[in-house]
């Protein structure tokens, strides 16, 4: 029976392909760009601000209203967040991602891999929480800030109006050290893999060129794995524009587009808002892939 | 730093290398003379790389100095010696093109652009690859990444090139063109080339001296005819080369010292005829096992007291009589007593 049945796919390899290919095709256009698609279509309707009802006739007011100054601001804010945890996520992921690719052995390997890993296994919200206990005012982080005698530099940055706040918990600069915290495998593990093909004869090749090491970072190392810390940048920046998990649970009330997206489309009951916020990630979206592009990074792939 | 004609370009002190318990290189003591083309020849894993890359810095020595130039290098960083490296993956840089690869020395020595440009065209010139400065190395075939890898290296006027396996992932007729190629362009700059190979041909046709590497000791050191002339152990004799090896009682009987001795294949005569001998012959009576035709010579196998005996007789006399085709026929064998190499080990 089974015989007959390769045989028969054997025979007919278009049917193979149809059986390999439809499933996924189904999937992928009716689940995903479908509700993407259901989506942009519900940013061109509109509500009644009386009635509070939907009304399915094409507007552009709905997307009109994403440009008014208080959106402009939750987008900017936002995004320069996101600008500056891809940074941060870059900058501390590159050394242990250089460690693991060229010097650990290969056990070590291992073992720092599933520990960089271990964190996605628990729940994302509960991390996040337990982060709020950490930065809170009488928080662990706070006892050993005061334990090293540095309550100066936490109160001085503390003060700055845009990043500051009561404690750090209420602050964006905690915000930022949460979202750096939890995005961080996703550009450790890129950046690793794009070190990993990186032969070890070139480095070497370099210094026996005569370059110091700072210059074979600069002339050879990192050139080569910019394809990997772009495609780490795009889960950090993308996934922080659109989180409202930590903007929630972490930080003072200034709104970030997810939360903004969540209030509108839950206790607003503005589905046609909330869409046509949620097309601004996309956008600049757009617009970083473009620039990554520009910059060389899909060269590699 | 003392810098006559008599100090070696480099100079290995009992130096070692271990890996935890592995000897990859056991107190080697070598010199290189300035000038010199010299091959580090063995299997792998006799430590004959390991010697190379410590000399160009990315190893160190677990134990003893090395020199250059009467210059303890041993714990300095590569880019802090006056040695450059062609790599046996040729490790160009795939981000740029063959004029920057060529030219990265110069550029991290911040030599202004003019300069740079001028050097890259000089090299090119001289590993022939006028034209190719805006290609990438992905462009270029095996041949074209061995030369700019060696000009890339050149530029920076090193005092040492050293060399792993330069020609080891090139094909036949390649290879041969660029052993002849290297070799001019050692002679043309007049600095000590140091390259490691694991083909004995290579080293023999190219070297000026070869050691002969083995289990992270150095078996001997001497010019090429010295090394297939006279093996100074048995290893030698069977690597580089085909050796027969007669030891014991036959030695004895042969030579009058039961020490080992090595014959090569060609030295050795077979006759089927009563030869008359003198007081220089060696002879030995045998029995044809095997017989291979091989158009420039035929190679015989011939068992003579219980020892199977390789012999390479060249095909010149085509119609003669001497020639034995027939396996199982008694013959007898002759070489002169010169010819023998007694081993040390």
């Amino acid at each position: 029976m089974l015989t007959r049945l390769s045989t028969y796919f054997y025979q007919r390899p278009l049917y193979t392909l149809l059986l390999f290919l439809v499933p996924p095709m189904l999937y992928m256009v009716v689940v995903y760009l479908g509700s993407l698609f259901s989506l942009m279509i519900n940013s061109f309707y509109y509500i009644d601000d009386f009635s509070g009802i939907i009304i399915r006739e094409f507007t552009l007011r709905t997307i009109a209203q994403v440009f008014t100054p208080a959106h402009r601001e939750i987008f900017t804010r936002t995004a320069s967040m996101a600008f500056f945890v891809t940074i941060a996520s870059a900058i501390v992921s590159f050394p242990l991602a250089y460690y693991i690719a060229k010097y650990a052995s290969p056990r070590l390997k291992t073992w720092l891999l599933i520990a960089v890993t271990i964190p996605l296994w628990s729940s994302y919200l509960v991390r996040v929480y337990a982060w709020k206990l950490i930065l809170a005012q009488e928080g662990i982080l706070s006892y050993f800030i005061n334990l090293f005698g540095l309550s100066g530099i936490l109160e001085w940055l503390l003060s700055f109006e845009g990043i500051g706040g009561s404690s750090l918990a209420l602050s964006p600069l905690g915000m930022f050290i949460v979202f750096v915290y939890i995005w961080l495998p996703y550009m450790i593990i890129p950046i690793q893999t794009s070190l990993e093909r990186v032969p070890n004869s070139l480095v070497e090749a370099a210094g026996d060129l005569g370059a110091k090491p700072l210059q074979t970072f600069r002339t050879v190392i990192l050139p080569l794995a910019f394809p990997g810390v772009i495609a780490g940048s795009i889960f950090t920046f993308s996934l922080t524009l659109g989180d409202f998990i930590i903007p929630l649970a972490i930080g003072n009330s200034k709104f970030f587009i997810g939360q903004a997206v969540y209030s509108y489309q839950g206790t607003a009951g503005n589905i046609p808002l909330a869409a046509a916020m949620t097309l601004g990630p996309v956008v600049i979206m757009i617009i970083y892939l473009l620039i990554a592009r520009k910059l060389g990074a899909f060269d590699a792939l | 730093m003392t810098n006559t004609p008599s100090t070696p370009a480099i100079q290995f002190n009992k130096v070692s290398r271990h890996f935890g318990d592995v000897k990859a290189v056991d107190q080697v003591n070598l010199e290189i003379i300035n000038g010199e083309f010299f091959a580090m020849l063995g299997p792998s894993g006799s430590g004959k790389t390991t010697c190379l890359r410590m000399i160009a810095g990315f190893d160190r020595p677990t134990g003893g100095t090395i020199n250059l130039f009467g210059q303890d290098v041993s714990n300095l960083p590569p880019y802090e010696r006056n040695v450059n490296t062609v790599f046996q993956d040729y490790a160009l840089f795939p981000h740029m093109d063959v004029g920057e690869n060529i030219g990265y020395g110069l550029m991290i020595k911040k030599v202004a652009k003019t300069e740079i440009a001028k050097q890259v065209d000089e090299m090119l010139d001289l590993v022939q690859l006028k034209g190719f400065a805006s290609r990438k190395p992905s462009q270029l075939s095996g041949g074209q990444r061995q030369r700019v890898a060696l000009a890339r290296a050149l530029i920076n006027h090193p005092k040492v090139l050293l060399l792993d396996e330069p020609l080891g992932a090139l094909d036949l007729k390649l290879r041969q063109q660029m052993q002849v190629e290297l070799k001019a362009i050692q002679q043309r700059v007049g600095i000590t080339f140091i390259f490691v190979t694991h083909d004995q041909e290579e080293a023999i046709t190219m070297s000026d001296r070869i050691a002969v590497f083995n289990h992270g000791k150095i078996e001997q050191v001497g010019s090429p005819s010295e090394i297939y002339e006279k093996p100074a152990s048995a290893f030698v004799a069977g690597f580089v080369g085909t050796s027969n090896l007669i030891s014991g009682e036959l030695a004895k009987r042969l030579t009058g010292s039961d020490k080992t001795f090595s014959i090569r294949p060609e030295k050795i005569h077979v006759n089927t005829t009563e030869k008359t001998t003198t007081m220089d012959t060696i002879t030995l009576d045998g029995v044809v096992r095997d017989v291979v035709y091989l158009g420039l010579y035929t190679r015989y196998l011939v068992e003579a007291e219980g020892v199977d005996i390789v012999v390479v007789e060249q095909n010149l006399k085509t119609t003669s009589t001497d020639v034995v085709s027939a396996k199982g026929q008694k013959v007898r064998l002759t070489w002169h007593k010169d010819h023998i190499s007694r081993l040390g080990a």
